[in-house]
């Protein structure tokens, strides 16, 4: 090979890899601008009345968000409680049978609810739960959240327990522990650190979630931690003060954003702790 | 015999209805080690998950006939029972990673939920650990993940965990193939110790290691136990002509 054609060959590299490059600053960009831009605005909102009283009346200046984090803590919490024991029920079933019909007929549904619209999975919470109870409530969002979030669950938990090797099942057997102790104290600990990141990516994709919360929880202007009662959440929230016509609202609107932005982005740095520190070796 | 352990009689294994064990009738004596030998594939470890009972957690594979512990038929215990008192170590070191060092050993209780003061549970781990030949090493880091260890530790610490439940049998998978030569070594050394205390019968593919190791030697054959005898003799004067063949390295 000729020194000409070795320097076009590093020349066309470099141009390739430039390229590379700038594409893929050109698709994180729109996401720097985004979160650039909410701080931006929303920074300003914030300071400890913000986030420590709750909502004034029209007219008069202050007041914060506390019923909406409240409301929004509460919702995940009940949504968690609901979620996490069918999901990783779910997950641990078809990764322990992953050829049954059973197995595969829960494979489907979680796709399935998984695609499904979360203005549908509102819908649904509507007619399931607001309209024989007669009111909407705190109760029937945390359901609905909760349906948001079973897929991503059910998904990691059995992603992750199907990686455990069989050898350590094994061992366990061969030790005499009965199945059922093996799963509960073996198999599952060994799996704990994968299902606790499935639940808090489960938790930072509902904390933003509206539409689900626009028909169940309905949100609510006044402080309450009545769970069968309606209640305000940080989307709803943001939802109705960005659509109101004062600007002091529109202000808390883009506060309750940064503080929704930041709140996600502390999940999602957890579960990159979670992975590299409790990391398992078998 | 007077001395021996553990009998099986007219024992047959399948997988679904093919027949991977077929009539084998062989006594271990108490308290030496038996060498498992025969090309790959002949139901060496089929043969040695009877003896405990896994075998029979395997889906589709079930075995008839009958294995007697001194003199109880295997099968009327329990489970639990059998492999309380018939240990395994298997081919890879599988210490529990979500488990201390201190834990992994005493797993057997533990995750049975057999409850001990913990002075007991303190003199079975530095027990277990000492017939193991891993005291020294870790009884700085008791309380540590064993996952730090190197594969020949861990596979020792596989073996106290065996041992802590105070078995009378330990069964064996190749435990060494997974190992660098010096780790083999080591366990191999630590495998004639272990003969005061417990009978052990292993499967191993390594012909040196079978001569340096076991007492007996059991040679099966497509699913059949061609020979059983003294290593020593069956090494020396085979009486079938398939295990001379496997012996001179012709099969296998
Ligand atoms: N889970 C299983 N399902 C069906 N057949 C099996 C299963 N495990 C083993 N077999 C078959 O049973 C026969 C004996 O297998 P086994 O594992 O006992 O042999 P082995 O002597 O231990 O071989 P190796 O030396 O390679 O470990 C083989 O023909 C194997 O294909
Ligand atoms: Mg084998």
């Amino acid at each position: 090979m000729t020194e000409t054609n070795l320097k076009i060959r590093s020349i066309k590299n470099i141009i390739f890899r430039t390229i590379i490059i700038g594409v893929a600053l050109l698709a994180i960009l729109p996401l720097f601008f985004i979160i650039f831009y909410v701080i931006k605005e929303g920074l300003s909102a914030i300071n400890w009345e913000f986030i420590s009283s709750v909502a004034k009346p029209i007219g008069e200046s202050g007041g914060g968000i506390l019923s909406a984090l409240v409301g929004s803590s509460i919702l995940i919490v009940i949504a968690v409680i609901i979620a996490i024991p069918i999901g990783i029920s779910a997950g641990l079933y078809i990764s322990e049978h992953s050829d049954s019909k059973l197995s595969s007929m829960i494979r489907l549904s979680v796709e399935v609810l998984q695609g499904t619209p979360s203005i549908v999975i509102g819908i649904i919470g509507y007619f399931w739960f607001v309209k024989p109870m007669g009111h909407f409530s705190a109760l029937s969002g945390g359901i609905a959240l909760a349906l948001m979030m079973l897929p991503m669950i059910v998904k990691t938990a059995e992603e992750t327990l199907r990686m455990i090797p069989f050898s350590l099942k094994e061992a366990s057997l061969a030790l005499g522990v009965p199945y059922y102790k093996t799963i509960l104290k073996v198999i599952l600990p060994a799996g704990l650190s994968g299902i606790m990141t499935g639940v808090i990516i489960g938790i930072a994709r509902i904390a933003g979630e509206t539409a689900p919360l626009l028909f169940t929880a309905f949100g609510n202007a006044f402080f309450s931690t009545n769970i069968l009662k309606p209640i305000d959440s940080l989307p709803l929230l943001i939802f109705n003060y960005a659509t109101s016509p004062y600007t002091d609202w529109h202000k808390m609107a883009w506060g309750a954003s940064t503080v929704l932005i930041f709140f996600i982005l502390i999940l999602n740095i957890t579960t990159r702790i979670i992975v590299n520190k409790w990391k398992i070796k078998y | 015999m007077e001395n021996q352990i553990l009998t099986t009689e007219n024992l047959f294994a399948h997988y679904g209805d093919i027949d991977t064990i077929k009539n084998v009738n062989v006594s271990f004596p108490k308290n030496s080690i038996t060498a498992i030998m025969g090309p790959s594939g002949c139901g060496k470890t089929t043969f040695l998950r009877c003896l405990n009972r896994m075998h029979e957690l395997t889906p589709n594979a079930g075995s008839r006939g009958k294995i007697i512990l001194h003199d109880e038929d295997l099968n009327k215990l329990e489970p639990i029972e059998v492999r309380r008192k018939i240990g395994m170590v298997f081919q890879r070191p599988n210490p529990f990673p979500t488990m201390t060092i201190y834990d992994n050993v005493i797993a057997g209780y533990k995750l049975n939920g057999i409850r001990k003061k913990r002075i007991e549970f303190d003199h079975i781990v530095e027990d277990s650990l000492k017939k193991a030949g891993l005291w020294e090493e870790v009884k700085n880091n008791l309380h540590k993940k064993g996952s730090f260890l190197s594969g020949g530790q861990q596979q020792r610490l596989c073996i106290a965990r065996a041992l802590a439940v105070n078995p009378e049998i330990i069964l064996m998978d190749e435990p060494t193939s997974a190992l660098d030569p010096i780790a083999t070594k080591i366990i191999e050394e630590l495998i004639v110790e272990l003969k005061n205390t417990v009978t052990v019968i292993m499967v191993t593919h390594n012909l040196a290691q079978a001569g340096r190791v076991s007492d007996y030697t059991a040679f099966f054959y497509l699913g059949d136990l061609l020979e059983f005898g003294q290593t020593e003799k069956v090494f020396t004067n085979p009486k079938n002509e398939i295990t001379e063949k496997f012996l001179t390295g012709k099969i296998g």
